[in-house]
């Protein structure tokens, strides 16, 4: 079981990695839900897998007679996966205005806060493709 | 003791509360906000009177005892941090009275300027590696909301880079926890300091603390992780960059100096050392940036980053003068950054635009503002008696001590630099004539407006000052915090009790 959730976490990071190299923000963004849930099941996967053991103490004791699952990590992958939820939520409004405001999704023509200026030797050539 | 402890935290939030529900009515929600700010200032010289006097102090929140509940816990740094927090605060509050425009007023500019404050004071106070995250988070949704606030064409530009930059350095954050939670089975920081000393794995230990130092390298603006800084800094009011540019990547040079000199310090020769290049990297590369530039606040933004550098060099280093002299060097920039900041915008004001070729004439017209723009431009450039000479004195004289000379080279040539970019913004917006003739007098603004503009700028000013002709009592605090810093122990006592 850790095996094979070690390996789906591979395969989301690669993904993600992917994804977020890509000059495109909404790829970008795409790539960092993925990676996001990969770090949220690497939380979930570093508390020890115990299957089949819920985490509840019987009447009468104080504590659980054998080994329960561990409910920590599922407290904070909840936690991140909220936070991470309203995160996104945001980017992806923040990705959409500016769309809507600079007119492209391609992160080499956002310029316009840092605009190529006359007398900067650096990379112009490159920066007036089609792109722009 | 842990009213003490939570009050830097509430007292925000509630006032962003207030201030929300206040947000249409002007200036009745303005001076609220300025008034949570006084409480904050109150507050925070209580929790350092506190500490100053009773070494570390902690409060288990909920009742829980440490290490199963969530600890809010100050040591001298800590309790420092508050305090100028609440200081810059302040000051960022009374200049928004007039800086801040009715449009961003509705859309709610005061309310999450609180919350930022108060995901900073928790970040600070708290002793829970998952509970910072969670601060780190607050903290950086109301800076989302305040970098796009008002959504003009720039701000939206530079808030994809930085949201985008900011987010991947969380989830990298966040991957750290967990792997360091899987190798010790425990968030509290004070606990974690024992148990990395059991790991039997250390090579996994340092890829962790790699980890860690990639995240909070993001959020400290570190060279090669700081390019979201100089790509919005520049794009939002004077009221909101200022104080960005005096906290934001502080909260991540204290997060740090906390896990580098509590959790990780197990393998020193290979993460300490890491660190020293790092800094380096990022004092030269900050300063040739900002060497390129010739836009007020992009010229600020770059030297945010090549400060950075002088920070980590004193946490790289890891002895106690290092240590006194990146405490000092905080506490210098903090003030110094936001007073900049804050020139910059009065500078806009009167001359209209911040991109030095369009502006000039400040010196003839207001020599008073000149005066206070040369304060902390030249303690930040290290000019004696001013704070930023002491402050990079400590560190030089420490990185001598260990025969680092290289390093001691850096420093001063990246001094000397800095000087280079405070004369050009001194030539060209104060020495050289306006290009079109205006005359930027201060008595173009009404009065009001011009209290709430400078009253700020003088205070933090003088504040400069007094650090640098009396470094005597700063220079003690210093020496004592990073005592506690390189003693643990201290810390983990007051957290986890006597017992341990």
């Amino acid at each position: 079981m850790e095996v094979l959730l070690s390996l789906l976490i591979g395969i989301l990071v690669t993904t993600s990695v992917y994804l977020m190299l890509a000059r495109n923000v909404l790829r970008f963004l795409f790539g960092l839900v993925l990676l996001s849930n990969a770090a949220n099941l690497t939380i979930f996967l570093a508390g020890r897998l115990t299957p089949e053991a819920p985490a509840l103490v019987p009447q009468g004791l104080l504590s659980p007679p054998e080994v329960v699952a561990n409910a920590l990590p599922q407290a904070l992958v909840l936690t991140a996966i909220v936070i991470g939820f309203g995160l996104f939520a945001f980017a992806l409004v923040l990705v959409y205005r500016g769309y809507d405001a600079l007119g492209t999704l391609n992160t080499d023509a956002m310029r316009y806060a840092e605009p190529v200026e006359e007398s900067e030797p650096t990379a112009k050539g490159k920066l007036e493709g089609p792109g722009l | 003791m842990s009213w003490l402890l939570a009050l830097p935290i509430i007292l925000p939030f509630a006032t962003a509360v207030l201030v929300f529900l206040l947000r249409t009515r002007g200036a009745a929600g303005r001076w609220l906000s300025v008034a949570g700010c006084g409480l904050l200032l109150i507050t925070s010289i209580a929790l350092m009177a506190a500490t100053w006097s009773e070494g570390v102090v902690a409060a288990q929140m909920g009742g829980w005892p440490a290490p199963f509940g969530i600890t809010l816990v100050a040591d001298l740094l800590s309790a420092v941090m508050v305090l100028i927090t609440a200081i810059t605060g302040l000051a960022v509050a009374v200049y928004a009275l007039a800086d801040i425009d009715s449009r961003r007023e509705v859309l709610g500019y005061h309310a999450l300027f609180q919350i930022l404050l108060a995901g900073v004071c928790g970040a600070f106070l708290t002793g829970d590696i998952f509970n910072l995250y969670v601060w780190f988070e607050v903290m950086l949704i109301a800076s989302f909301g305040l970098l796009v606030l008002g959504g003009d064409k720039a701000q939206l530009d530079g808030g994809i880079k930085y949201v985008t930059l900011n987010l991947v350095s969380t989830v990298m954050f966040l991957t750290g926890i967990a792997l360091l939670y899987g190798l010790t089975g425990t968030l509290n920081m004070a606990d974690l300091h024992g148990a990395v000393r059991g790991v039997e794995n250390k090579g996994l230990l340092s890829v962790v603390a790699v980890i860690f130092m990639i995240a909070f390298g993001v959020k400290a603006a570190v060279f090669p992780l700081f390019f979201w800084l100089p790509a919005s800094y520049h794009t939002p009011p004077v009221a909101i960059s200022a104080v960005f540019a005096g906290l934001l990547t502080k909260v991540g040079v204290y997060a740090l100096i906390r896990t580098f000199t509590l959790i990780f310090t197990e393998d020193t020769a290979y993460t300490h050392n890491l660190l020293l290049v790092i800094a380096a990297l990022t004092m030269v590369t900050g300063v040739l940036g900002a060497a390129a530039q010739n836009e007020f606040r992009k010229i600020l933004s770059f030297h945010i980053v090549s400060q950075i550098g002088y920070m980590i060099l004193g946490l790289a280093l890891y002895t106690p003068l290092a240590l006194v002299g990146a405490v000092f060097y905080l506490v210098h920039h903090i003030i110094v950054k936001a007073n900049l900041f804050l020139v910059s915008g009065l500078s806009k004001r009167l001359t209209g635009s911040f991109e030095l070729s369009a502006i000039g004439g400040l010196y003839k017209s207001s020599p008073f503002l000149a005066v206070l723009f040369l304060v902390p431009a030249f303690s930040l450039a290290g000019f004696p008696p001013l704070s930023g000479f002491w402050a990079k004195f400590l560190l030089v004289k420490a990185s001598l001590e260990v025969e680092a000379y290289l390093i001691a080279a850096v420093a001063l040539v990246v001094g000397l630099l800095t000087i280079f970019s405070m004369t050009k913004i001194w030539a060209e917006a104060f020495w050289k004539p306006h290009p079109e003739g205006r005359e930027p007098v201060l008595s173009l603004l009404d009065a009001r407006t011009r209290m709430a503009l400078m009253a700020p700028v003088l205070a933090l000013a003088t504040l400069t000052v007094i650090i640098g002709f009396y470094p005597e009592p700063f220079v003690v605090f210093a020496e004592r915090s990073a005592a506690q810093l390189l003693d643990p122990a201290i810390y983990v006592r007051a957290v986890l009790g006597a017992g341990t």
